[in-house]
Parts: structure tokens; C-alpha cells; sequence
């Protein structure tokens, strides 16, 4: 426990004048009055053995994510099965085929079903033992829980139970929600990190009550006897109430007491806690919802063929019904030879609406291979190999961390080729939540070369290129190359290079004092601790947010390092030169005005050796230069044009400013705001307000700092490529809105010329009648004022972004404005919610879900993107961090932002064609197969005869038919993967659903009423009289069924050798093998004599194959029912060819080698015409440059004006 | 070697027995291949015609007083002999297959189609497997062999060919599927208690010739596809020449009155392709006239408006530069 000697010294609520301030016990109110409903729960601290029985009994903390148990799998799962219309209707006709109604047997209705549906529960059942495993890691966890007489022992966080102790250390999570009951520090502070629960990074103080701050010992638990009483389990994160009776008193809880289960102790040592609510009861997973089962796009237009094709199976089972009950009515009681009436009712001329009932039973069974029973199974099939191709990807495995990525459920795969929007959190997504140092401005003069990204870019571009199209080109060049030499800071928190500061030559800078004084404010001004590490012998920082530990990590390297903190005191270590000996310097700190998101501001009053008082001050630059003195602004002007810089690089910037104080003056003041911090009532933080703004006056400008917020790995290349891609990025954020619009800068989803529209809630309308009323009316008029300001615009270059906060978003998310609220939002190329709540997350993404009706993608990190990415069509988690929660409820898991490109662009490009061309082909197949059985019916009499063995069908569809879909639903690819990578347009068939439109649905079923016409006719007139054989025998109705079932292998195998675009040796040995089984199966068939169908007894062998006219027939068919495709795809390639068919040629004769100009033209033209990212915003900067230049042509003498510019 | 061998054996046969060895041993061996015997067969692709005789005879078989009530002929118990006269328009080669030739006769219908015990024909053991047979699967308490709705109503038209007065026999064997004969019909199964009920479907059986012998009961039990169909019904071996008459008295047994079913009598003669059938060819042409009128449209539409395989100007974005 480094540093434990110093922190224990340290009164931390002491720092603080505004967020931790304790009230006193005078002014504490009474115990909560907790009675009736709500309020029932009774905790018996250190007791646990109490809740052991009814009615204390509470939820263990057990957490179970599983769908289904042991118990409840078989009936949840079939019943889950069963769901689906199909697969009901094949039970049905299963059932019924045990009757004599049935046309086929009873055994090939059965296994089909059973084959079908026990593999689909096969793979759900896997599913769930999966999502098993991850809770019993979570469950396995071990805390240290207090066991009695003072001793604590680890015990597994599923066996905690309700009034136990808990003992939590560093950097540990909560293992349940836990009444704190003392801390590491001597205040009973500690620091939590909630980002899982909200998401928020900055960390929050709570702070437990004072009589149970004694406990801070194992020892100390031996006798520890408490109630609680408190509200029942309930999803509210910000709210508590309860008492705890302690010694026979009464004490109030609120929430600050409370330590929520998944948030992570942070900079405390150790806490001691007891639990309240365990398990399911605890408030994060109260916020859990059910995980919505997910369908995709296509998955649900796929039921809506289904549903056709029902409609057609009904439609021409109830001809088949109508035809029969004529025939049997009229005609029947002429055939003799069929000596009607039966006994069963089946064929009664004399009750044809009986008969006929029969029959339409017995045709809806017939027909039923129409639907493609083994689709539902095939999809899921390929589905599950498609994961498998996504989990094996070794472009989206993260090397660092070893993760790589998961497709967490194989149902969405061909929905990751249609998202439209994408919908991603910021923090842990975006950026790793890392503060760099990495510029600063100091007495009007800008130190650190580091370039930001797009500062590179564009200048090269400008130096190479003077034509557009050319210039373009090269980008992509610029940006990779960057991307190669990243630097690798040797510091955590500190990427600045600048020799003029580095290793004190900042000495010799013309401004050497006011430099000084910079490295004082970052050194002194802030509430860090600094803690020792004892192998190495650094100090390291437990600072409340990065930037400021990037400050005193960026002093420490300048030479300022800050060593050590007392109650009153900030001991300094300054090393001016590298040959010098540093000097301790210790200043005293007489005043702390801390950080509120309100001011903006921070401050130290602190007195130095010298005896001279100072105040410090960093703050947001706008607040900074409005509180400069008049003689405090000498380097305004320039300082503002480097915060411009920065700004624009997307960094975080603050100002620095100080100011000397008199001894006369301060204590006046200090005697003021003593009195403001021990004044009693709600107007103390009003007061204590009121008075620091009075010391934060006539400031001096020092400085100002950059930090950059790092982003993650490619993350602004990836959002380049997926904008390119035509997607759009909303980027929904729990923090503020300044930090929101840096990272939008640095991702250049805003840039300079970008015009903001942001909309706030104003704070003015408080004063009328109807606040709220107000304030909506006012929010909606900035909407419609934006709406407007986006239709007034002409400029086609001209690019909106909408930044709206999450306060004002409860108000636009109201059902009377959402839709003007979306209609602006979807205009403007870039969309940022900052200070958004998890909830409100759900909502934005619901809101784009249906207000659009495109596919939505939301991507995050944490617990506080749950319910955005269970309300997404697609959520995606980034797995790379610790908490698992994103991760759990979503769908498709990568470790980083920038494998998403990949995902999108190359996965889902090629599941979504796979799966859409596999579900056409499937219908096309089922379509061509079951509508013979129809027409054969008009000559059977409607008598539900079928011409084809039973057992062709049943093979039809599971074994002659299936693995060559599968093999194109699973290895299918237009374009290899590294061209769909660079032409990212390509990915634009997928949201513009090319190739699962109604067009070409029908398409395909048109071409499967061809076909099946095609066989059926053309068999039946060539075999139906004549002689077949050489030997006079004339063909039966076995061999006419197995010529036209030849016939239909044939078809539809050479269909889809026709549609697959690509082939390896798989795809060859499905279709071809499939073909080669029909044989094979029916010569050995035909040798299986007695059990089975007899008139199929040598068949093949004996009846068939020495016909030359079957062969001949075959071939004729073959060609016939494949002519019109073909010449359809000859055309479509000729004369109207699709982008791949180009590129596919492109690549075939290797032009893209032969000509790599045309290739790297065409790799920018691909790119969508796109206003954000960074391809866009470097156009947008030469394009002003441009503009500029010639505005300038045209007005001054060329020549003067090019050096300018140079 | 031609020269001397024939010199030699006729000069000396001493001398020869003495260079008989070394002489031999030069001798090449004898394989058909070499001396290119092998057994071959030479098309000589000549048109062949299928000789097709289709006589239709289901009402002229009625006599002219009895054709208001054709159903009430068939059923009464009178002779229905009738004589037809064929003649032969082109030389029929033999083999020429006799056929019948029904219509309007749904051996395709589901009742029918099942109406029969495949257990029961091939093995004698089971006779008593008729469950499927209903209504004709017993008769007197007693399973019937062969039982069933299509050995019931097994066609009972025969034919007799005369030509100039001489008969002209027709071989009723082989007309059936060799494994039909050989695995599905027991050779020791016997008919029994067939068309022994009230109701007489078709013909009778012979009843002490096993199954597997009765070849009309085995063609006629693979049941027809469509209701129009030809069944073999025997062979002529000799050819007939153009120009014969041939006089055919045939029993007009068999009821087809009842649903206004066609009875054709038919002689033909066959090709490689089976019967005539002039579909298949028309079939052809007409997909090969598709083929080469597309394979014509697309050469002439792509002289006049070529396009060059991978060229990027057809790109999308390349096409409508406006929009994508």
C-alpha cells in the first residue's frame, strides 16, 4: 500500500469547498421516514445467517443471463421452435401424416422436421451454454467477505449474501450493491469509477456516514451489529433511501452512502461495505432488460415470401380442392375400375364436400414443398459458419489484448451489410480514455511539433497536388503512412516534443519567468496525490480526471515535479536544468475553489516560500478571458489564435492565469468565504459561488495547454472509410458536451467550416409561468430554426452538425418534437448528444430505428451502452476493456472500433449477398420442385397422387439440393476481401437492398415457374404415350417421375453453378457431387428391392439408363430452364453491368495491375460523396485554401500572395 | 508372304516341318486387334422411320343398334368379337410392338395407385397381406391373389392378326420389365380366388401359371402416369410389308363406355429413341433456334454497342455522377 503514510494524513473532504462538502450534524435532518409499501427491506448488517429464511430471505447473488435452464430447455426451446410458421405447419402435416389422409409416408413427413428442428435446438442450446459460461465468471469472482470474529476470507461473489461485509480492494468491482461503511481514508472517502453503470469517466467521491467511520479495520467487524432499512430493489441509479440504526440511533442514508455492483473502486485502497441488495436485486441489474431477440432485415422480408408462398399452397390446394370435389362428383362414379365409394370418405362421389375436405388436407400436405422446409435450418447453418468465418478473422484479432472477434449471435450477420446508421458511444469506443500532453501556448508563443493528423494531410496534399483528382489519390497514402510511424510516447500522458522546453532549455526562451510561472500553475494548481511507487521509485498521480494527471505528468518532464501533499501544503521538486539539483519548494495552500462543471474553472490561492500570495488558476478558455485584467491580455490575441489551432486539431484545451495577491486583500476576502463555506441553508453554495467569482477577477494570461484526448487505434481512418461507405456516425456521449465536440474535431465528424447547430435548453425561461412549457417551445424553435438554416443552404459543400445535450433531449425526444427533431438530425451530416443518460441512448437509438426505418448499429463499451445496444438492429461490444456488460448484451463483439470497418465493409458486404442470393435460390428451387407436384395433379384427377417416390422428396430438400446453397451462402464473394476494403461504395448494395428487392424475389420465383413448367410439360410429352426404349416398353409413372426429377437436379444445380460467382473446390464438389449423388442414390434405390417403394426396383439401372432418350431428355431440359437466367446475366454483364461485375473484369485481366492509375481513380471516385470524416475534411481545407487563394488572385498581385500562402 | 506360303505347303511339306520353328517365330500373333477384326458395329446413318398403325376402335366395335347404350353392350354377356382392317403404309420392320392404348383411364389416381400388395405378388407366403388391397382384398372370407383395384381391372381386350388369311402370331413374352418378371412376381405365386367375387373387374388369370408368367398382369400393374396411355401388349416378329392389309379380330371386352374412354389398337415399329416422337426433335429445334437467335442478338448488340470487358467508365459512380 504505496503512499498509504501520506493519504492517510490527508483529510480529502478538506480539499474540496464545493462537490464533498458534509454538512454538520446540526444540520442534519431527521431519520427518513420509511413506512409501507416500497420501503419493506430489512438488512441486518453482519448477520447474514438472518436472511437465511422467509421473509428475509432475499435474491442470492447468483446473476443468470441464460434463456433457458435444464428444466425449462425442452419446453422453451420447442416451444421457441414451433414459433415459426413453417416449421408449425410441417408439425401439423407431420402429425397428420399418420393418417390416411397423408399423400406421402408418415416417416418422410417426420425425419425431416426432426432434422430440422433438432439442429436448430442444438445450436440454441449451445448458445445458452455459452452465455452460461460468462455468468459463472462473473459468478466465480472471488471478494473478501468478513467471516466472523474480525476475519475475512474470499468467498465466490455468487455465494454473498445479503448483510455481509465486504471488504474491497483497489481497482476491484463491487461485488453487490454495498452500504459504504468506511474507506482506506481516515473521512471515509472513497473514489468510484461508474463508467460501466453511465458511463461517465471522471470519478465520483462518496463518502461514508461518520459513526461508522471507527470500522475501518478486519478487527473491527468482530462485534459489528447494524440495521438497515431501506426501499425495495428498484432500477433507479441515483436514487437511495434508508436508515440505518446504529447503537440504538437512527441515521438517514442517501445515496452517496451507496456503492453500486459492476462500478470499480478507484485511487482507495480498500473500503468495507455492507451488502444490500444482491444478485438480480442489485440497481445495475434491476437497469438490465431482457436481451430483445434480435431478427434481421432480411430474415423478416424472408417471412413475408414465406407467407407468400402460403398464400400460393392455399391458393392451389384449394384449386386442387374444387377440382377434385368436381371430379369426384361428376366423373368419379363413371370410374369402375376405382370402385367408388370408399369406406373412409376419402373418394365419396355420393359426400364430395367430405371427400373434398379430405383432399384439401391431403393437398396442403402436398404441396407443402413449396416451403423450403430445410431453409430455416439451412440459414442457420450457414449463419453459424458465417460466425465462424467472423471468429476466425485474423484482421480482427487484436494482438495486444488477444481478443479476437466474437459474433456473439449468428442471426444478424447479413444485417451488418445494411447498417445505415451507426451509433456510437464515445468514451472506450472512440477514445481509450487516455489524456496526452501534447502542445502548449505560452506568453503568446506555440510550443510542440507534434502535427495532428489532419494538419499532415492537408499540407501534403497542398505541396503535391494542384488538380482535385489527383490530389485525392494520395490521400489514402498519407493517411496509412501516419498511421505506420505512430509514435509510441516513452510517457503515459505525455506526446510533447518541443526541444525549446525540454530539458530546461526553457531557460533560454526570451519568456523564461512567465514560463515558469506556466510550469508552477500545472504543478500546483489541482487535487491530485501524488503516490510512490516503491520498485521504481516514480511518482505516479491519483488525479480525479486524465487531463489533469497529463498536467503534472507533462510538469514532472518539464522539470516541476510534484512530490508531495500535505493538509496544507504542496511540496514541489524544481530542476531548472538537467545538470542542476532540483529544489524543493513548498507552498502553502491557503484556499482550494475546485472544479464544478458550472464554473468551468479551477483555483488554488496558495502563498509561497517568499511569503507571496498567489492565486492559480486553468479553466475553459472563454471563462479564462472573460476574468483577465486589462494589464493580464498581452498575449490574448495570440493565445486565442493557438486555442483556434488546437481546437480545430481536436484537442482539449485549457487556459492557465494567475494573479498576485496582497496580504491585506486576501484575508479580507478569505474572511468572506469562511463565512460562505460555514454558512448554514441552501444559499451556501450560491454564496460560496458568489465569492470565489469575486477573487477570480483581473486574472493574467499565461497560457494555454493541449491535451490530446487519444483516440483509439485507427479510429479516425476506420470512420473515414465507413463514411465513405455511406454510413452515417452519431456519436452518443455521457460526458460534456466540450469534451464531445474536441473528439468529434479529432474524428473529424466536425471541422471548421462545419456549421454547428447547438441546441441547449435555456435556463432563462425558468422565470415564466409554465417553465417547461417555455422551454419546449423554445427548444423547438432552434429546431426549426436548424431545419431551416439546412433547406436556406446552397452551397453543396456545406456540411451541418447538430450537437445536442441530453438535458434538452428528454424534451426532443417527446413524441410531439421527435420527429422534427430526427428530420434535422438526419440532414446533418454529423450528430452528437453529449451528457446523454443510458436510457436516453435507447432512446435516440429507437427513435433512428423507426423514424428512419433503416438499419441501425449501435456500438459500445460499458453498462451505461446496454440499452442502446439491445435497442439497435445490431449492437456491437468492444471487448478490449474490463467490464463485460456491453459485451453480454450484444451481438457481435471486436476489440476495437477499427475492426468495425472490416466487419461492415468486407463481412457483412458478402453475408449479406450470401444470404440474400441463398434465400432467393432456395425459393427459386422450391418453387420449380413443388409446383410439378401441382400440375401433375390436373392429370391425376386432383386425386393427391404424387408422380415422384416419396423419397426423392424427402431428399430433395435435405440432401440433393442443400449443400451447394450452403456452399454459396457460405463461401460466396463477389469481390475478394481487400477490393471490398477499397471500394467502400461497394457496400452501398447492402442498405440499398439490391439484391433482396421485390424485383428480384419475383424475379427469381418467375424464373422458378419457368422451370418448373419447363420440366414438367416437356417430360410428360415426350414420355406419356411413346415407346421409350428400343424395346417398345412404354415409360410408368415411376419412370416418368424420376426422368423429371433428373431433370430438376439438373436445373437447379446448374442454377446455382450459374449464380455462384466464385469457386474453389468446395463449391465444385457440392454442386457437381450433389448431382452425382441423385445417381448414386437411385442405383442403389433401385437395388433395394423389397422394403421400400417397389416400382422403383432397378430403375436407373434397368429402365432408365439405357434409354438414350432420358439422357437426351435431360440435356434438353437442363438447357431450356437455364436459357432465360442465362441470357439474363449475359445481358445484365454486357450491357448493364452491376459495380462488382466491373471489378470482378477489372481484376480478371489484371488491368488494376496494367493500369494502376485507372485503379487508384476509381478506388476515389468509389468513395460516397460524404461530408464528415477525414477524406472530407481535408477536401473541405483545400477546397477554403483554394477559394482563398483565389479571391486573393483576383485582388492583390499574384506573386505576393502565393508566398503567403506557402 | 503371300508369294511363298502358298508355294511352300504346296511344294514340300518335309522342308516345311523343318523351318516350320523358325519360320513361326517371325510370325506375328493373331489378336483381333491387330488384324484389325475387332467386333464393331457401322452405323450407316440412314433416316429411319417409325412406322406408327393407330386404330380406334371403342365405338366401331359397338354394333349399330347397341351404341345408345354402350355401357349395357359391354356388361351383357354377348359375343363382342369384331374384325378391323389395318393397312400397312410403309414396310414395318420386326420387331413391331403391339399396343393398347387407353384414355381417359385414371391409373394415376391415388386410390388406385395404392390399391395393391407387393408383399403378396412376390412371395407366396404372404397372400394374406391385402391391407392395402380394399375393397378387392378378399373374396368368401379368402385373401385374394392378386389382390387389389389394379389387377381387378386388368384390361381384358385381346387381339388376333391375320394377314391374307395367315396368322401372324404374336409373341406375348418379354413384354414386360426383366426384373419385374424375375424379383416383384413370385415365380411360385398362383392366382387365387381372383375375379371370384360378384363384381368382375377385368380378365381373368390363367390360374396355373405362376405370376411371373403372366406378363399382361405385370405390365399392367405399372401403373400409367397420365390418364392417356400405351400399354405393350406383344410383338410381332415378322415384317409386314407396304401395302398389307391385315385383318385383326379383336374381343371388345373391356368397358371404357362407362367414362367415354378412347381404345386404340397400335402397331409401330421403334428407332434408338423408342417410338415416334416427333416432340422431342421439334423440342430441339426450338431450344437450339433460342440458343442461336440469342447467341445472334447478343454478337449483333455487341457489334453496334461494344463493351469492353472491365471497363470503369461503367462504373456506377462513373455513370451517374450525380447521384449515387
Amino acid at each position: 500500500m504505496a503512499g498509504g503514510g501520506i493519504r492517510a494524513k490527508i483529510r480529502r473532504s478538506s480539499l474540496y469547498t464545493f462537490s464533498c462538502y458534509r454538512p454538520r450534524t446540526s444540520e442534519e435532518e431527521g431519520p427518513h421516514d420509511i413506512q409501507g409499501p416500497g420501503y419493506s427491506r430489512m438488512v441486518y448488517c453482519n448477520q447474514p445467517h438472518l436472511h437465511e429464511q422467509k421473509p428475509l430471505k432475499y435474491r442470492t447473488n447468483y446473476i443468470s443471463t441464460t434463456k433457458y435452464n435444464i428444466l425449462t430447455f425442452l419446453p422453451k426451446a420447442i416451444f421457441e421452435q414451433f414459433r415459426r410458421v413453417a416449421n408449425l405447419y410441417f408439425l401439423l402435416a407431420a402429425i397428420l401424416s399418420l393418417t390416411d389422409v397423408s399423400p406421402f409416408s408418415s416417416v418422410s413427413m417426420i425425419a425431416p422436421l426432426a432434422f430440422v428442428v433438432g439442429l436448430s435446438m442444438a445450436k440454441e442450446a449451445l448458445e445458452d451454454w455459452r452465455r452460461f459460461i460468462q455468468d459463472m465468471k462473473v459468478n466465480l469472482r472471488k471478494a473478501s467477505v468478513h467471516k466472523g470474529d474480525g476475519v475475512f476470507g474470499n468467498r465466490p461473489w455468487m455465494k454473498i449474501r445479503v448483510g455481509d461485509v465486504v471488504k474491497v480492494e483497489k481497482d476491484q468491482f463491487f461485488p453487490a450493491d454495498l452500504l459504504l461503511l468506511s474507506s482506506s481514508y481516515e473521512d471515509g472517502i472513497c473514489y468510484v469509477e461508474t463508467m460501466n453503470l453511465d458511463g461517465e469517466t471522471n470519478l465520483k467521491v462518496k463518502r461514508a456516514l461518520e459513526v461508522t467511520l471507527p470500522l475501518d479495520d478486519d478487527a473491527t467487524f468482530k462485534d459489528f451489529n447494524a440495521t438497515i432499512r431501506c426501499e425495495d430493489p428498484n432500477p433507479s441509479l441515483y436514487t437511495f433511501v434508508g436508515n440505518l440504526e446504529y447503537d440504538r440511533i437512527v441515521y438517514p442514508l442517501d445515496p452517496s452512502q451507496i456503492l453500486l455492483r459492476d462500478s470499480k473502486l478507484r485511487n482507495t485502497a480498500y473500503v468495507y461495505g455492507v451488502v444490500i441488495f444482491t444478485g438480480h436485486d442489485s440497481k445495475v441489474m434491476q437497469n438490465s432488460t431482457k436481451s430483445p431477440s434480435k431478427r434481421s432485415r432480411i430474415e423478416k422480408q424472408m417471412d413475408k415470401i414465406i407467407y407468400i408462398l402460403f398464400s400460393l399452397l392455399v391458393f392451389i390446394s384449394f384449386i386442387s380442392s374444387i377440382g377434385f370435389i368436381v371430379k369426384t362428383k361428376n366423373d368419379m362414379p363413371n370410374w369402375w375400375y376405382l370402385r367408388p365409394p370408399d369406406k373412409n370418405n376419402l373418394f365419396n362421389p355420393n359426400k364430395p364436400l367430405v371427400s373434398g375436405f379430405y383432399h384439401l388436407i391431403t393437398a396442403l400436405m402436398l404441396y407443402g414443398y413449396l416451403i423450403p422446409i430445410s431453409l430455416y435450418v439451412s440459414i442457420e447453418v450457414v449463419k453459424v459458419l458465417q460466425a465462424l468465418f467472423i471468429n476466425r478473422d485474423i484482421h480482427m484479432y487484436d494482438e495486444e489484448t488477444g481478443t479476437p472477434a466474437v459474433a456473439r449471435t449468428s442471426n444478424l450477420n447479413e444485417e451488418l451489410g445494411q447498417v445505415d446508421t451507426i451509433l456510437s458511444d464515445k468514451t472506450g469506443t472512440l477514445t481509450c480514455n487516455q489524456m496526452d500532453f501534447l502542445k502548449c501556448s505560452i506568453a503568446g508563443a506555440a510550443y510542440g511539433t507534434h502535427a495532428s493528423d489532419v494538419e499532415l494531410a492537408a499540407a501534403k496534399q497542398m505541396e503535391s497536388g494542384n488538380a482535385f483528382g489527383q490530389s485525392e489519390i494520395e490521400l489514402e497514402t498519407v493517411v496509412t503512412s501516419t498511421d505506420e510511424n505512430e509514435r509510441k510516447p516513452a510517457i503515459k500522458g505525455f506526446s510533447f516534443e518541443d526541444s525549446r522546453l525540454m530539458n530546461g532549455n526553457w531557460c533560454k526562451e526570451p519568456n523564461a519567468d512567465v514560463i515558469l510561472l506556466f510550469f508552477r500553475i500545472l504543478s500546483i494548481c489541482h487535487t491530485a496525490i501524488p503516490e510512490l511507487n516503491e520498485e521504481t521509485g516514480d511518482l505516479t498521480y491519483e488525479a480525479e480526471s486524465p487531463d489533469e494527471g497529463s498536467f503534472l505528468v507533462a510538469a514532472k518532464e518539464f522539470g516541476f515535479e510534484f512530490c508531495k501533499r500535505t493538509q496544507s501544503t504542496v511540496v514541489v521538486r524544481e530542476r531548472y536544468s538537467s545538470f542542476q539539483e532540483p529544489i524543493e519548494r513548498e507552498y502553502k495552500v491557503l484556499n482550494l475553489l475546485d472544479f464544478t462543471s458550472k464554473r468551468k474553472r479551477m483555483s488554488v490561492i496558495v502563498r509561497d516560500e517568499t511569503g507571496q500570495i498567489l492565486l492559480l488558476c486553468k479553466g475553459a478558455d472563454s471563462i479564462i478571458f472573460d476574468r483577465l485584467s486589462k494589464n493580464g491580455k498581452a498575449y490574448e490575441e495570440a493565445t486565442t489564435k493557438h486555442l483556434n489551432e488546437y481546437g480545430e486539431a481536436g484537442l482539449r484545451t485549457l487556459a492557465l492565469a494567475y494573479k498576485n495577491l496582497e496580504e491585506a486583500k486576501y484575508s479580507a476576502w478569505n474572511e468572506e468565504f469562511f463565512k460562505a463555506k460555514t454558512s448554514i441553508g441552501g444559499d451556501r453554495d450560491v454564496m460560496l459561488e458568489r465569492v470565489s467569482d469575486m477573487m477570480e477577477r483581473d486574472l493574467t494570461l499565461v497560457g494555454a495547454t493541449a491535451v490530446e484526448d487519444k483516440l483509439q487505434k485507427g479510429v479516425p481512418q476506420c470512420i473515414d472509410k465507413l463514411a465513405q461507405a455511406g454510413l452515417k456516425l452519431w456519436v452518443l456521449t455521457g460526458d460534456k458536451m466540450e469534451t464531445a465536440i474536441n473528439i468529434g474535431f479529432s474524428c473529424s465528424l466536425l471541422r471548421p467550416g462545419m456549421k454547428q447547430i447547438c441546441i441547449t435548453a435555456t435556463n432563462e425561461a425558468t422565470l415564466s409561468q409554465d417553465p417547461e412549457k417555455s422551454v419546449k417551445e423554445n427548444i423547438l424553435m432552434q429546431i426549426t430554426n436548424g431545419s431551416q438554416m439546412v433547406k436556406l443552404e446552397k452551397d453543396p459543400h456545406a456540411a451541418f452538425a447538430l450537437i445536442i445535450d441530453g438535458k434538452t433531449l428528454t424534451y426532443a425526444l417527446e413524441d410531439d418534437m421527435k420527429h422534427q427533431f430526427l428530420n434535422l438530425a438526419v440532414d446533418c451530416a454529423s450528430v452528437i448528444c453529449c451528457r446523454v443518460s443510458p436510457k436516453q441512448k435507447a432512446l435516440v437509438t429507437r427513435l433512428v430505428k423507426e423514424g428512419t426505418g433503416k438499419t441501425t448499429l449501435a456500438i459500445g463499451d460499458g453498462a451505461n451502452d446496454v440499452g442502446m445496444i439491445q435497442e439497435a438492429d445490431i449492437g456491437v461490444g468492444i471487448s478490449g476493456c474490463e467490464g463485460m456488460q456491453a459485451v453480454m448484451a450484444s451481438d457481435f463483439a471486436i476489440a476495437q472500433f477499427q475492426y468495425l470497418e472490416r466487419l461492415l465493409v468486407v463481412h457483412g458486404h458478402w453475408c449479406y449477398k450470401r444470404i440474400a442470393q441463398m434465400i432467393c435460390y432456395f425459393f427459386y428451387k422450391n418453387i420449380a420442385f413443388g409446383l410439378t407436384i401441382f400440375y401433375f395433379e390436373a392429370f391425376a384427377a386432383f386425386s393427391g397422387q404424387s408422380v415422384y417416390v416419396d423419397w426423392y422428396m424427402l431428399l430433395f430438400n435435405v440432401v440433393l439440393t442443400s449443400l451447394p446453397v450452403i456452399s454459396l451462402g457460405v463461401f460466396e464473394q463477389d469481390v475478394d476481401s481487400e477490393v471490398c476494403l477499397q471500394f467502400p461504395a461497394l457496400y452501398q448494395q447492402g442498405p440499398k437492398n439490391l439484391f433482396f428487392d421485390w424485383y428480384r424475389i419475383f424475379g427469381w420465383m418467375g424464373n422458378g415457374l419457368y422451370t418448373s413448367l419447363i420440366i414438367f410439360f416437356l417430360n410428360i410429352i415426350i414420355f406419356y404415350d411413346q415407346a421409350f426404349r428400343a424395346g417398345g416398353q412404354t415409360a410408368d409413372m415411376t419412370a416418368v417421375g424420376t426422368a423429371m426429377f433428373t431433370c430438376i437436379i439438373w436445373a437447379v444445380n446448374c442454377q446455382i453453378a450459374l449464380t455462384m460467382s466464385h469457386f474453389t473446390w468446395i463449391q465444385h464438389l457440392f454442386v457437381w457431387g450433389s448431382v452425382t449423388t441423385w445417381y448414386v442414390f437411385l442405383a442403389f434405390y433401385g437395388e433395394l428391392s423389397s422394403a421400400l417403394d417397389e416400382n422403383a426396383f432397378r430403375i436407373l439401372t434397368e429402365v432408365l439408363a439405357p434409354a438414350p432418350i432420358y439422357w437426351i431428355t435431360t440435356l434438353l431440359v437442363t438447357i431450356a430452364c437455364n436459357l432465360p437466367y442465362l441470357a439474363h446475366i449475359s445481358f445484365q454483364r454486357s450491357f448493364n453491368p452491376m459495380d462488382h461485375h466491373i471489378i470482378q473484369e477489372i481484376k480478371y485481366y489484371r488491368k488494376d495491375i496494367a493500369d494502376r492509375h485507372m485503379w487508384k481513380r476509381e478506388r476515389s471516385k468509389a468513395r460516397q460523396e460524404t461530408k464528415i470524416g477525414f477524406t472530407a475534411r481535408v477536401d473541405a481545407k483545400i477546397r477554403l485554401l483554394k477559394g482563398r487563394l483565389q479571391k486573393k488572385y483576383s485582388t492583390m498581385s499574384a506573386s505576393t500572395v502565393i508566398q503567403h500562402q506557402t | 508372304m503371300n508369294s511363298n506360303s502358298p508355294s511352300t505347303s504346296a511344294g514340300g511339306p518335309g522342308s516345311a516341318d523343318s523351318t516350320a520353328p523358325r519360320r513361326n517365330s517371325k510370325r506375328p500373333k493373331y489378336s483381333r486387334f491387330t488384324q484389325q477384326e475387332l467386333p464393331a458395329c457401322k452405323p450407316i446413318l440412314t433416316p429411319k422411320w417409325v412406322v406408327e398403325i393407330i386404330d380406334r376402335y371403342e365405338t366401331d366395335c359397338v354394333p349399330l343398334d347397341s351404341r345408345n347404350d354402350k355401357v349395357g353392350f359391354i356388361q351383357s354377356p354377348q359375343d363382342k368379337t369384331c374384325h378391323r382392317n389395318l393397312t400397312v403404309p410403309k414396310r414395318m420392320k420386326r420387331p413391331i410392338y403391339v399396343y393398347y392404348q387407353l384414355d381417359n383411364f385414371y391409373q394415376n389416381h391415388r386410390r388406385y395407385v395404392k390399391s395393391r400388395s407387393d408383399q403378396q405378388l412376390r412371395n407366396p407366403g404372404d397372400e394374406g397381406d391385402t391391407s392395402a388391397c380394399e375393397p378387392e382384398d378378399t373374396a368368401h372370407g379368402m385373401p385374394i391373389v392378386p389382390c387389389g383395384l389394379i389387377a381387378w381391372s386388368l384390361f381384358n381386350d385381346t387381339y388376333n392378326f391375320t394377314r391374307n388369311d395367315q396368322l401372324v402370331t404374336i409373341n406375348k413374352t418379354g413384354i414386360s420389365w426383366k426384373s419385374d418378371r424375375d424379383h416383384k412376381f413370385g415365380k411360385n405365386v398362383y392366382p387365387r380366388n381372383f375375379q371370384n367375387n360378384t363384381l368382375v373387374g377385368g380378365a381373368h388369370l390363367v390360374a396355373n401359371k405362376s405370376l411371373s408368367e403372366q406378363e399382361d398382369l405385370i405390365v399392367w400393374m405399372r401403373t400409367a402416369a397420365l390418364p392417356t396411355f400405351r400399354k405393350l401388349y406383344g410383338k410381332i416378329e415378322v415384317d409386314l410389308q407396304a401395302g398389307d392389309v391385315i385383318n385383326v379380330e379383336l374381343q371388345n371386352n373391356y368397358n371404357t363406355y362407362s367414362f367415354d374412354g378412347k381404345k386404340k389398337l397400335v402397331l409401330s415399329t421403334t428407332s434408338w429413341l423408342g417410338g415416334k416422337n416427333d416432340f422431342l426433335g421439334i423440342a430441339y429445334l426450338v431450344v437450339g433456334g433460342l440458343c442461336f437467335f440469342l447467341s445472334l442478338v447478343f454478337t449483333i448488340i455487341y457489334l453496334v454497342k461494344p463493351r469492353k470487358l472491365g471497363d470503369p467508365s461503367y462504373l456506377s459512380w462513373n455513370r451517374n455522377p450525380g447521384g449515387h
